[in-house]
């Protein structure tokens, strides 16, 4: 039951970070919504490839009495996870910039501050 | 013909390349980056229409990055398919095809439309870019690359959209970049959902080993879901008019053939990721729902609208309903008796709906690009008698329009009688609504037609720059060879397309030699 643990916190993560993506309506908090969506996801994604008393998997650094591979965390989701992380880095500069670009023409954060458009 | 097997990855390098090369020659010399880019974009469609020629008249292509001998399948037992694969079938072939095309007459459009400044070479770095995102996301084998190329298409398409950096063009680009953020991380989701169970992340791969488990379905849903997102069927479709409209016009031709894209993820992953075993007719069906309301909604949304720009867009989701709706009764039918039979022809339409609105969309977009290069102003009350002066627009828009409302000889034509006469067969009801908004959006057109091109002359303006014309000139020319040549066209490049979606197991078969 406690190996579940980090699954609960994914889910847990990507429900907060939806509701605040939904329902709030500052544009900061929209961006942060989207982050922890991401770490969410980066979390699943790390956990996948967890083993209990694993070590980093390095052929050749390998200590003695350990077994390869089977005493390695596998390296594919650490791959997949840093190539996320670092996409998500450039997606929320972006992001931030949108919203101060918005900031300056309407001086305000809040998403109704413009007319709705049908 | 000379072919390399190499082509593939070429086809995804080359823009990526000369992206960044790009600010580097601007350097030089303006004309010259002109050049460059142009070169290019022109080497790129040629490149692309001699692998689709290779696909279409052989097999599907397979390039394994970084193998000792990259066009051999991957034998299952022996290892796991961890590189990269990319594998080109017909589909992905058309696709290609399209991405190619448009960007090359957005390509052309620019060099007039966009009005020279310093960002201009940043503007063309991005261009580059997010053609090499779609080409990516279309040839790629590999879910995970699959992810990556989307997010590439994603944040150049948003930097595009924001390039004036005006209040709207920002409030639409934090609108889709929103969007497609979290339908990228939902792909993320899913992707590693089908690791932890597959340990693989080959699409090929997956589907042959694919289990239909609980977790599979809810991967399922969340693709279906993200991509549904992504190129703006109805529920989600929200996004679509603000970015549409406020991007510079051939971005927002090259943003259609961009959703285009995420519709062929959507195919790719519910025909041949899942398929066989899954019952095919629930997807099937929230496809086609999907499809009708997207195609209802869009166009009831279309009819009031004053802004030019926005007008188009609805008209982009209702057209994008007819794809999902062709290509969800195949779904739908697919695996029965009666799939070889009509489903497959309403798979042709809207696989053929998907090139033609591709062409049609891109041209009005750039006509209503030069309507605004000229007046400075989207609104259509304050158009009117642009017809006296501005004939090759006035003409261009008309081809388009006539395209759009599916009245013969243009294209539009042929690949909705493909589907009304297939749907008809499943429920009269599909071929009703769709007939009944396409002639919604014909009185729709007409309107703008009258309100900005007819009347007494009221602005006192010029033709738009030849560069402008010349890149209308080639989506029409491509509207009026498949308007008066489709037998030719579906059965020599959307019949292949289509029977590549059908098939799954060739597809499989291509990457883990022999099913």
């Amino acid at each position: 039951m406690i190996w579940n643990i980090p699954f609960i916190t994914v889910a847990l993560l990507i429900a907060i970070g939806l509701y605040a993506v939904m329902f709030k309506r500052n544009l900061i908090k929209i961006a942060i919504g989207i982050t922890i969506i991401e770490s969410g996801v980066n979390l699943f994604l790390i956990t996948l490839g967890y083993r209990e008393g694993g070590i980093a998997p390095i052929y050749t650094n390998l200590p003695p009495g350990v077994k390869a591979p089977e005493g390695m965390v596998l390296p594919v989701p650490q791959a997949l996870t840093l190539t996320s992380i670092v996409i998500g880095v450039a997606v929320l500069a972006l992001t931030l910039s949108f919203i101060m670009k918005f900031y300056e023409h309407n001086k305000s954060l809040d998403s109704h501050s413009r007319r709705l458009k049908g | 013909m000379i072919y390399n097997e190499a082509i593939p990855a070429i086809a995804i390098g080359l823009p990526l390349l000369a992206a960044f090369l790009t600010p580097l020659i601007n350097i030089a010399s303006k004309k010259a980056r002109n050049a460059f880019v142009l070169a290019i974009l022109i080497i790129e469609e040629l490149l692309v229409i001699l692998l689709a020629w290779h696909v279409f008249t052989n097999d599907i292509v397979i390039y394994t990055m970084g193998a000792k001998n990259p066009t051999g399948a991957i034998p299952t037992q022996a290892a796991v398919p961890i590189r990269i694969v990319l594998e080109i079938d017909g589909m992905a072939a058309f696709m290609g095809l399209i991405s190619a095309t448009v960007s090359l007459a957005a390509g052309i459009y620019s060099i007039a439309f966009i009005k020279e400044s310093n960002a201009k070479a940043r503007y063309y770095t991005l261009l580059l870019l997010m053609l090499a995102g779609m080409i990516g996301m279309e040839f790629t084998g590999d879910l995970f690359n699959l992810f990556v190329f989307l997010e590439i298409l994603s944040i150049t398409s948003c930097g595009l959209i924001a390039y004036r950096q005006h209040a709207d063009a920002v409030e639409g680009a934090f609108k889709y970049m929103v969007i497609s953020n979290i339908a990228a991380l939902f792909v993320l989701f899913a992707v590693a959902l089908l690791y932890a169970q597959y340990d693989l992340l080959n699409i090929a791969a997956i589907a042959h080993v694919m289990q239909y488990t609980q977790l599979d379905k809810i991967a399922l849903v969340l693709f279906v879901a993200a991509f549904a997102m992504k190129c703006g069927a109805v529920p989600m479709h929200f996004w679509a008019p603000d970015s549409y409209s406020t991007a510079p016009a051939a971005i927002t031709a090259m943003l259609v053939a961009a959703s285009q894209a995420s519709l062929y993820a959507l195919f790719r992953v519910s025909f041949t990721l899942y398929g066989s075993l899954m019952s095919y007719q629930t997807i099937g069906i929230a496809i086609i729902i999907f499809g009708l309301l997207s195609m209802f909604i869009g166009v009831t949304m279309a009819l009031p609208q004053k802004d030019i720009k926005r007008l188009m867009a609805y008209h982009a989701i209702s057209q994008t309903g007819y794809m999902l709706l062709g290509v969800g009764v195949g779904l739908y039918l697919l695996g029965s008796q009666d799939f070889n039979t009509y489903g497959i022809k309403a798979m042709e339409g809207g696989i053929f709906h998907i090139i033609n609105h591709a062409m049609y969309k891109g041209l009005l977009f750039l006509t209503a690009g030069a309507i605004y290069y000229r007046l400075g102003t989207r609104n259509l009350n304050e158009m009117g008698g642009l017809g006296h002066t501005m004939k090759f627009t006035s003409i261009f828009f008309m081809i388009g329009a006539l395209a759009i409302a599916g009245i013969p000889p243009f294209n539009g034509f042929a690949s909705k009688l493909l589907i009304y006469e297939a749907c008809y067969k499943v429920s009269p009801i599909l071929s009703i609504v769709a007939m009944l908004v396409s002639i919604l959006t014909l009185a729709s057109f007409i309107k703008v037609f009258h309100s900005a091109f007819m009347g007494p002359k009221l602005h006192d303006v010029k033709e738009v720059p030849k560069s402008m014309l010349l890149g209308m000139a080639v989506l029409t020319f491509v509207i009026i060879f498949f308007g008066v040549f489709p037998g030719w066209v579906v059965n020599h490049i959307v019949h292949p397309a289509a029977m590549a979606l059908a098939d799954k197991m060739a597809y499989i078969a291509a990457v883990t030699g022999g099913a």
